[in-house]
């Protein structure tokens, strides 16, 4: 058998055995560490790089999330960094030379509740003011965007209308990764697997180097990109992160023809829903209330967001559930991301994604690059500072991310 | 699901409780005395241990009442519950 099966195509990446040493190690290879190390080569010459992955690369939450991208947030500072995050989106494909199916459908945002009518058109406006694609669309236009929803009024929670952005849509994720890593490996990092970091040398207040599962590894800096895990390696390395990890699961149903043309989200009955360009159905919902840790979560939150999307989605009723899974996600106590330097010097956290960070993937890595190269913030992320739990200046997503990934 | 088992009314399934983040947890004494760094670990900063966690639990649909529990956040296995204003049950003795 083994002679009939074609040659194995060309490896996007080596898979060298780590160096002493290194001018910074990036510690996770998610989508976020690989897009860092990118932009630590390309925009700021750092070369003499790697991503230090304990598992496979891009094996976390990179390879489990529903691949939402949209960039219409409420608050300036972040429509700053996820509209940065979608121009980046629009070029990468060409920059990178691989076509990671980053389909612009449009997002739809789904009212339900006179509250809901009121915040979605506060964020649309502010979403224009801030240069984000973004428009309120009546009942009868979301039938007109995808005739499959049920606009009738006779159900518990109607559609009352919705948000729209034309610009949002999909990417396939492990795609994406294979991209970033393909570059990265020509631009000379090193991309390590199985290496899981367990410890930090320092030398007085500043990070030198990790300890890890294949020995000791030097380095000038030291990035945290590791989503989920954060918390654990901040402790490890003696200083603590305002954040808690939650289990998150998705689901898809078998495959089907076109059924469903956009990405369909809702808050306020907690489901959100698009079609893969194989032709599953994508769903997913919130988070599992409780911390943890297990990639895994309970079925009966499965179960609740299925209800929703068949109430929505009357033709589901016939789908079957294929496949569910969970990943473990890092969210902070105001929805946004942590890009910053840390109490110690040379190490610094790109992390508190929690939900929504596969969208963030190109603005994470651009700018903790920067940060990570300069050892300050970009303006992008300034605003996204660790110190922002005890200035006060909070940057309250929860109304734009709660399920909303 | 979860199988939770509430200290007053047994073994019952998740979906009847609330969860309450970490356990013991004080209010500050005093706190005008906070500096904000102080004042915003308390209100933000919380323990994310991977591993055995000290957490609160409510009874929503069953006795209503509050509870701590020691639980592993990868296994999501419950070790132990016990009451507010309880210490924390120490599980290492016993354990090789
Ligand atoms: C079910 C689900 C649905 C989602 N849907 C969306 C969506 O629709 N849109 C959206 O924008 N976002 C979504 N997200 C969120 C998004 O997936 C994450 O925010 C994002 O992937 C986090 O960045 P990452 O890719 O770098 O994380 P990961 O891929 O989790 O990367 C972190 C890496 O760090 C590694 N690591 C951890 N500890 C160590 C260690 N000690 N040493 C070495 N390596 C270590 C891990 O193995 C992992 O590979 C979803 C997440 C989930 C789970
Ligand atoms: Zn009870």
């Amino acid at each position: 058998m083994a002679e009939m099966l074609p040659e194995h195509p060309d490896f996007l990446w080596r898979n060298p055995d780590p160096k002493p040493s290194y001018d910074a190690v990036i510690v996770g290879g998610g989508g976020h560490g690989l897009a860092t190390a990118y932009y630590l080569a390309k925009n700021h010459g750092m070369t003499n790089i790697a991503i230090l992955e304990r598992g496979w690369l891009a094996g976390g939450n990179m390879a489990r999330n529903t691949t939402i991208i949209r960039s219409n947030y409420l608050w300036d500072e972040s429509a700053a960094l996820y509209e940065h995050s979608m121009k980046l989106w629009e070029q990468l494909p060409e920059e990178l030379e691989y076509d990671f199916l980053f389909s612009q459908r449009g997002v739809m945002n789904l009212a339900h509740t006179l509250q809901d009518v009121r915040e979605s058109q506060r964020r649309v406006n502010a979403n224009v003011l801030n240069g984000v694609d973004a428009e309120w669309i009546t009942p009868e236009q979301v039938k007109e965007l995808c005739p499959i929803i049920n606009t009738g009024d006779d159900i518990r929670y109607p559609v009352m209308g919705a948000t729209y952005q034309p610009r949002a849509g999909i990417a396939k994720h492990d795609h994406v990764a294979w991209a970033f890593a393909r570059k990265c490996d020509e631009m000379g990092v090193d991309i390590i697997q199985n290496c899981e970091v367990t410890g930090f040398i320092k030398d007085g207040n500043r990070v030198v180097g990790v300890e890890t599962s294949r020995g000791r590894i030097n380095a000038g800096k030291v990035g945290l990109a590791a989503a989920g895990n954060s918390s654990v390696l901040a402790d490890l390395a003696g200083f603590r992160l305002p954040i808690q990890s939650h289990p998150l699961q998705a689901l898809v149903s078998e495959l089907f023809e076109p059924v469903h043309p956009t990405v369909v989200m809702s808050n306020h009955v907690h489901v959100y829903v698009s079609q893969a360009h194989k032709g599953e159905l994508v769903m997913g919902a919130g988070v599992d209330a409780y911390n943890g840790y297990g990639q895994r979560g309970g079925f009966h939150v499965i179960e609740e967001q299925l209800a929703a999307a068949v109430e929505l989605f009357p033709i589901f009723a016939r789908a079957h559930l294929l496949r569910s899974w969970g990943g473990t996600v890092d969210t902070t106590f105001d929805a946004s991301p942590i890009v910053s330097t840390t109490p110690i010097d040379e190490l610094y956290v790109n992390a508190g994604w929690g939900t929504g960070g596969f969208k963030g993937t190109p603005a994470a890595g651009y700018s903790f690059a920067h940060t990570i190269a300069t050892g300050s913030a970009h303006p992008l992320n300034e605003p996204f500072a660790l110190d922002r739990f005890e200035t006060g200046h909070l940057i309250d997503e929860h109304g734009a991310a709660a399920v909303a990934h | 699901m979860l199988m939770i088992p509430c200290p007053d009314c047994g073994p019952r399934d998740e979906t009847e409780f609330g969860y309450g983040g970490q356990a013991h947890v004080a209010y500050p004494e005093d706190p005008n005395q906070l500096s904000d760094r102080e004042w915003g670990e308390y209100l933000f900063y919380r323990e994310n241990t991977r591993g055995l966690f000290a957490e609160r639990w409510v009874h929503t649909a069953g006795c209503r009442r509050w509870f701590n529990a020691l639980r592993d956040t990868v296994t999501y296995e419950f070790k132990a519950v016990y009451r507010p204003g309880e210490a924390r049950p120490d599980l290492t003795q016993g354990e090789s």
